[in-house]
């Protein structure tokens, strides 16, 4: 970290304007921890009574049926973890291959082409994806034979593609944190190139391809809009079974975005929705610090800047 | 199978899948401006909606989105470059420093629909601001602090040391370094940075779902404390909500969506490119 020294005896001491603004800048860094604590206690605030009024057998129950009572979480958790499931199998092999391929094997010129297009990737909104997989996806997968096009699949496929600028950034910030030497070293002793990248590159950069992998399943546990409009939003919980990720699911994302428009302020469905949020937030909160964990906190900070 | 067989069967295998991962990038991009490049002339972007908005422009939802961001830009970039200055220049290796990074890194990770119930909680009920550009632009603005803030703070720690050194030797207090060497030089990453905060702002449906995004509004807002259309929850509308809505608009409205966002994206990338090449150190 670079600082400006703290001044040697003799410097000009602080102004009175001085004194202001940077006891400003110092409550603006402590600001993030304000918010993250104000989220947390606005999610425990409004969500509560969704654990103090239903009984837990009843919150873990397998319908979700607000209007005549019954608020049981278990298809969303279910719809939740289809397909993120779903998502995490088509992006990890997807985005650590194509990082492979970035960081090994693409030349130079190429690699100034497709390293754009994954900001492009990242750039376009969830909304605009959502509506491509309704309007064009869904009939092509309805096409190959599934009873509707609107699946947990469809939203796994799409979440895969929006997971993927994360899962390819930081692969490749990993696979660049290799050493050049091991890579000559291993290519001195008679090893091809995939024998370096198989046996040498991958296992060294084990630990943040894990820490790209997690926060890839961050971001696909909280997207809302996408799932939204492409899952086909039926509170069930599919029958166990490779069919189950061919059927129509709803998300916890998804429940809070189509039913908060809908509720009285202050009902138990308002407090079972924030229940459902705080839910979400104590979920990712834990993977990101496992993440934070793992690599330290300055690794797991440098992939949401990482995508720069 | 030898070596050099299995050498060249990997290469080819990790290409199909880089093409499989970039191709569909490319494809939905032409697909959209394929299908949606029809729908755009001067009514559609300057004509308010017609006829239960299945004719006319969608005016509104632009100019709000517009707004949004510009509110979301003076809500977000103060604190966030300030905190960025404080991981930066002040913040020493301790608890409070930590538990900073954590707090940034978790931000960061908070689901979009998360920030819109804490927005419809905090802003929309509690403070009483109601549903309005405020509430809204309260919410997006938190939610971009952690790109901001990232960006920001790795742009201060690219300045060299010796900038910093030799302004203090000249008598410079901390604040005057900072404010006459530092931030000058950092100045075109934390532009990086808050361009890309407003993209994601501008194109994001979930927070502003409660907080702002109206179905439809005759007039234009007036004050902070109106609501208004904007085109992410539009374009969530029109496709799913409007029986009848004829496609062409639907993809004319997210092909408009697209370009907004991906200028902003590509402006970001650009500033970050001409810089690096253009940096004389």
């Amino acid at each position: 970290m670079t600082t400006v020294q703290s001044p040697p005896p003799g410097a000009p001491s602080r102004r009175p304007g001085e004194i202001v603004i940077e006891a400003l800048i110092v409550l603006a860094g402590a600001s993030t921890v304000i918010i993250v604590a104000l989220i947390f206690i606005f999610l425990l605030r409004e969500g509560i009574n969704t654990f103090l009024d239903i009984p837990l057998r009843q919150l873990f129950g397998q319908r979700w049926y607000p209007i005549e009572g019954y608020y049981g979480l278990l298809p969303l958790l279910v719809g939740t973890a289809l397909v993120t499931v779903g998502a995490v199998i088509i992006a990890v092999p997807l985005g650590i291959v194509a990082a492979i391929y970035l960081g090994e094997i693409a030349p130079t010129w190429l690699r100034e082409i497709l390293k754009p297009l994954i900001e492009i990737l990242a750039g376009i909104p969830s909304i605009v994806l959502g509506f491509l997989g309704w309007v064009a996806l869904a009939p092509i997968i309805q096409n190959l034979g599934a009873p509707t096009g609107l699946t947990a699949f469809t939203g796994s496929l799409l979440l895969a593609y929006m997971s993927l600028p994360t899962i390819i950034s930081i692969s490749e910030d990993a696979l660049y944190a290799v050493p050049k030497e091991y890579r000559d070293g291993s290519l001195a002793i008679g090893a091809t190139q995939w024998q370096t990248i198989w046996r040498v590159v991958l296992p060294a950069a084990r630990s943040g391809l894990v820490i790209a992998v997690m926060l890839g399943i961050g971001r696909v546990i909280g997207e809302t809009m996408a799932v939204l409009l492409v899952t086909g939003n039926a509170a069930n919980i599919p029958a166990f079974g490779p069919g189950m990720f061919f059927s129509p699911v709803r998300t916890m994302t998804a429940t809070i975005a189509a039913e908060m428009g809908e509720v009285a302020q202050g009902s138990l469905h308002y407090n079972v929705l924030f229940g459902i949020g705080l839910i979400l937030f104590l979920i990712t909160f834990t993977v990101n610090w496992l993440a934070a964990r793992l690599v330290g906190v300055n690794g797991a900070r440098r992939s949401r800047g990482g995508l720069l | 199978m030898s070596r050099q067989q299995t050498q060249r069967l990997a290469v080819i295998l990790i290409t199909a899948v880089a093409v499989l991962v970039f191709i569909p990038v490319l494809l939905v991009i032409f697909y959209l401006i394929a299908s949606g490049i029809g729908a755009i002339n001067w009514e559609f972007l300057t004509a308010m909606p017609r006829n239960g908005m299945k004719e006319g422009g969608i005016m509104p939802a632009i100019l709000g989105t517009l707004i949004l961001t510009f509110g979301t830009a003076i809500v977000s970039m103060p604190v966030s470059i300030l905190a960025a200055i404080y991981l930066a220049e002040y913040a020493k290796d301790n608890r409070l420093t930590r538990t900073i990074r954590m707090a940034i890194v978790n931000l960061a990770g908070i689901p979009s629909i998360v920030y819109g119930l804490f927005g419809l909680g905090a802003f929309v009920l509690a403070a009483g601001f109601g549903t309005s550009i405020l509430a809204g632009a309260l919410t997006l603005g938190i939610m971009t602090m952690p790109v901001v803030i990232s960006t920001a703070e790795e742009a201060i720690n690219a300045v060299p040391q010796q900038f910093r050194t030799v302004s203090q030797s000249l008598g410079a207090t901390k604040w005057q370094t900072i404010r006459h060497q530092v931030l000058p030089h950092a100045l075109p990453g934390i532009l990086t940075g808050m361009i890309l905060g407003l993209s994601r702002a501008a194109g994001e449906t979930a927070p502003i779902l409660f907080t702002v995004a109206a179905f439809y509004v005759p007039t234009l807002p007036s004050s902070v404390f109106d609501q208004t259309m904007a085109l992410p929850y539009h374009l969530y509308v029109i496709s799913t909500q409007v029986p009848g809505m004829p496609l062409s608009i639907q993809y004319g409205t997210a092909l408009v969506l697209l370009m907004i966002t991906l200028t902003l994206t590509l402006l970001a990338t650009g500033v970050r490119t001409s810089v690096r090449r253009r940096r004389d150190w």
